[in-house]
């Protein structure tokens, strides 16, 4: 972990309540997808904790949908703003077990984190399989950034104006799945655990306080025992998870 | 520097400064940013004599005042806290530390008293009477005089070492609380454990801590 203050390079609309930034600085402690940053934001209390998009040596990219007063105002940031961010937080993915075809299905910007995992499992020479699954057409984003890496998303919207019409568990049934990475809402992920035997890792996105394992506020049961989503996670094997009734 | 010294219940401390209950874990998270010997000490989280989960989420609420918190007190209880947590302390933090305790009965207060003051590490007992009293039907013993006295002297009987009582805020007359605390032994008062609050969105549902009421 990290302690850094970096510059917002960009930071342009997806769709109506999507924003795509991408912030400059030292990413040295960002290391694996999966992981997450946290932003203090001028005027709240709380940092936020976003998953990370994409990072390079001089950047990280995240995704942010507008749902309350801090992420308002992160849209309307522009670029040259400095933001203190906490890098580097959190577990990551494991690719190593992903075998030849992974699955990776994303709710809404649940996709973020999935972005560096399936550019960084293509170039380990593996074929994910992209899953996608939003409301609406409106809502519908970043289908051409993951085309751009070879890896054309398989779209599902609720009311069917976008893709095939339905939920994103659908896909599971129709891939070999090696293994699945998912990350969205906690239906979502309680769905495709549910919905394949296939072994998988899961991001969660719960609120939180300090973001790195000291205010115990984002805790969640495990078959080990109550894990902090900040430190021992975001991301967690489909084995260890107990869910809430 | 050395301005700043300070006695805290015959203890010499280098600052006054002490990171509180529930905001600073068990020390590990903060000693990885910087080095937490350059508090005076801290309170480590609440501890109970058995593990504790927790409430549900979602836990915390910003609001426009701060923090609502309904942490439940999750901890991995008294004996994992002495076997696993106060060593790595031990490895990162070179002073006395404060240890915070909560329970159900003045029984089990003075249970995990006990085992906690036996470690050299400890140097104070601070104890959370801000915690329901189930005898008395689940009123705080923070709020009843009485039940207070009884926690400080259950707590005072076990152990030599200083003994702070955590008062609750969500009282009518926080100082009668504080001279039956004194009155029965205590070294100190810690002030304050958390206001009741609530964030309400007056266009919906409660936005606050899946507990209803939280602690600001």
């Amino acid at each position: 972990m990290d302690c850094k203050e970096f510059t917002i390079a960009e930071n342009r609309p997806l769709t109506e309540k999507v924003h795509y930034l991408r912030l400059a600085g030292d990413t040295a402690a960002i290391t694996m997808p999966g992981q997450f940053v946290s932003l203090s934001l001028p005027g709240f209390f709380l940092r936020r904790p976003f998953s990370v998009c994409d990072r390079d040596a001089g950047s990280f990219s995240l995704l942010v949908e507008r749902v309350g007063d801090g992420t308002a105002l992160l849209h309307t940031l522009p670029a040259g703003t400095n933001v203190s961010v906490l890098t580097g937080l959190g577990n990551g993915f494991t690719c190593e077990q992903s075998g030849d075809q992974p699955v990776l299905i994303g709710g809404g910007t649940g996709l973020s984190p999935l972005f560096w995992l399936a550019r960084e499992l293509a170039a380990q020479g593996k074929r994910p399989v992209v899953v996608l699954g939003f409301r609406t057409a409106a809502d519908v984003f970043f289908e051409e950034e993951f085309c751009a890496l070879g890896i054309c998303p398989v779209l599902f919207t609720e009311d069917g104006s976008a893709g095939r019409k339905g939920l994103v568990t659908e896909a599971l049934r129709e891939y070999d799945c090696s293994m699945f990475y998912a990350c969205g809402r906690e239906g979502m992920l309680r769905a495709v655990c549910e919905a394949t035997h296939a072994p998988g890792e899961l991001a969660f996105d719960v609120r939180m306080g300090c973001g790195f394992g000291a205010c115990m506020g984002c805790s969640r049961p495990t078959v080990s025992g109550m894990k902090r989503v900040c430190k021992d996670g975001p991301v967690f094997r489909k084995e260890e998870l107990l869910w809430n009734a | 520097m050395e301005r700043l010294n300070v006695n805290l219940c015959g203890i010499e401390l280098d600052n006054p400064v002490l990171a509180a209950s529930g905001t600073f874990g068990y020390g590990l998270e903060f000693a990885g940013i910087y080095d937490i010997n350059l508090l005076g000490s801290f309170s480590f989280k609440g501890t109970t004599p058995e593990a504790r989960p927790g409430n549900p989420l979602p836990r915390i609420a910003e609001c426009p005042s701060g923090m609502l918190n309904a942490v439940g007190l999750q901890n991995p209880g008294v004996d994992a806290v002495i076997r696993d947590e106060l060593p790595r302390l031990r490895e990162v933090f070179h002073k006395p530390v404060m240890a915070n305790i909560a329970a159900r009965s003045p029984l089990e207060y003075a249970e995990a008293a006990e085992k906690l003051a036996q470690q050299e590490q400890v140097g104070w007992l601070e104890v959370n009477i801000s915690c329901p009293n189930v005898r008395c039907g689940g009123m705080s013993f923070g709020a009843d005089p009485k039940a207070a006295a009884e926690v400080t002297r259950a707590v005072r009987a076990v152990t030599k070492k200083p003994v702070i009582m955590k008062l609750s805020p969500n009282v009518t007359d926080i100082a009668e609380i504080a001279r039956a605390c004194e009155d029965a032994g205590a070294d100190g008062v810690s002030l304050i454990n958390t206001l009741l609050g609530m964030r309400i969105d007056l266009n919906g549902l409660p936005r606050g801590p899946a507990h209803g009421l939280a602690g600001l």
